[in-house]
């Protein structure tokens, strides 16, 4: 990461702030992959570095108000990843301080199903009815708002409603996990 | 659930974002001195003498210890609310206000003949300085631990430690005007024991209620 790209996202996070969709997706993107590749470097066994990723984005969506403008967009970003990171691992009630090395291969992780491939989409099941299919037609099935509306038989607005209350109840879930 | 799939969810809820941190935390403030101030009136009041103590040095210092120690905490409280800011900059600031305890402890030894030391440290009512500061400062410490929620404290335990401070620095403020103990020696002992309590329950509270 060098200064250039650290101007540029952090370009995108104010235009993303002000309203421009495109941007935020850039941003995210960006910030995907900057996740992803700490993760690998950091992850243990039975932790899979996608799954810090997805909390990572999810965190970072529903706190973007706690990044200072004037301040660089980076630290903020990997001091979110580290501590989902941390999250994941005493989720899986492991110090952090334990080396990857250290733990035998036999604690070997239930196979987990090819829908709710990740964790967040394990989470799903715990929303109330109304944002569990909002969330589910744009996060599992790509929907847009328009089509996961017409899908539901809901209004747009209150498609967008749902989504928020469920992609913020998935964020506060994994806090408390 | 798929990444790509989990980015354009998150795009497509463009509703409008949460209030700034920094807005949250004055509010926060002027919300829990008002708190504060509420309870005060309400419960006990000014003393009656509080015109002429006034212009006492030792009521004074009560106000000046207690009104920096708020305004420490409160610098390190809101940066502990961001992740990624540098916070241990402002830990030094937080020693100011217990370096001019220690100060006006020792002025106070120098000035008081040694057998009225026990006298002034117990005070005329310890219990009820314990037990006033921590009425006045819970109000505060929970919209403060609110206000923490809102943000995403790295160490929350930490930040709700340091809103105890803040809370107990407004408490001990406001309560200062009502309390007739004025010997820094009775102060730098209760309403450090308050404030310190006020500390273990905001860390131990943000330690449940502010994880994100």
């Amino acid at each position: 990461m060098d200064g250039r790209d650290e101007n540029e996202l952090a370009r995108l996070m104010r235009a993303a702030l002000a309203g421009d969709g495109k941007s935020y997706d850039s941003f995210l993107r960006a910030v995907a992959g900057l996740v992803r590749s700490l993760a690998r470097r950091k992850v243990q066994t039975g932790i899979d570095a996608e799954d810090i990723v997805q909390e990572t984005l999810l965190a970072i969506h529903v706190k973007r108000h706690t990044w200072r403008h004037d301040a660089p967009v980076t630290p903020w970003v990997y001091a979110i990843a580290r501590h989902k990171l941390v999250d994941a691992y005493r989720r899986r009630r492991r110090g952090v301080e334990i080396e990857v090395g250290a733990i035998p291969e036999t604690a070997v992780q239930p196979e987990r199903e090819s829908i709710s491939d990740h964790e967040i989409g394990g989470v799903l099941d715990a929303l109330a009815p109304g944002q569990r299919s909002a969330v589910a037609a744009i996060c599992v099935d790509g929907h847009s708002i328009g089509e996961a509306a017409r899908h539901l038989g809901m209004s747009e607005g209150a498609v967008r409603v749902a989504l928020h209350r469920g992609l913020t109840a998935i964020a506060k879930r994994f806090g408390r996990m | 659930m798929d990444t790509d799939k989990l980015i354009r969810a998150l795009v497509a809820d463009e509703r409008r974002q949460a209030a700034s941190i920094s807005s949250v935390w004055w509010g926060a403030m002027a919300l829990a001195i008002a708190l504060a101030g509420a309870v005060f009136f309400a419960v006990f009041g000014p003393r009656p003498d509080i015109a002429i103590a006034a212009e006492s040095p030792r009521l004074l210092f009560k106000f000046v210890v207690m009104i920096t120690l708020a305004a420490s905490a409160f610098g390190l409280v809101r940066a502990l609310s961001r992740p990624g800011e540098p916070w241990r900059h402002a830990l030094p600031f937080l020693a100011a206000a217990p370096m001019l305890a220690l100060i006006a402890v020792a002025a106070e030894l120098f000035l008081v003949p040694s057998n009225l030391w026990s006298a002034r440290l117990l005070g005329v009512n310890a219990l009820a300085c314990l037990s006033f500061i921590s009425l006045v400062g819970i109000g505060p410490l929970a919209v403060f631990l609110l206000a923490l929620r809102h943000g995403a404290p790295e160490r929350p335990a930490l930040a709700g430690a340091v809103a105890g401070l803040l809370a107990g620095g407004i408490a001990g403020a406001i309560y200062a005007a009502h309390c007739t103990d004025d010997s820094p020696l009775f102060v730098a002992t209760w309403y450090t024991l308050a404030v310190a309590g006020l500390a273990l329950i905001g860390a131990a509270a943000a330690h449940r209620l502010a994880r994100w």
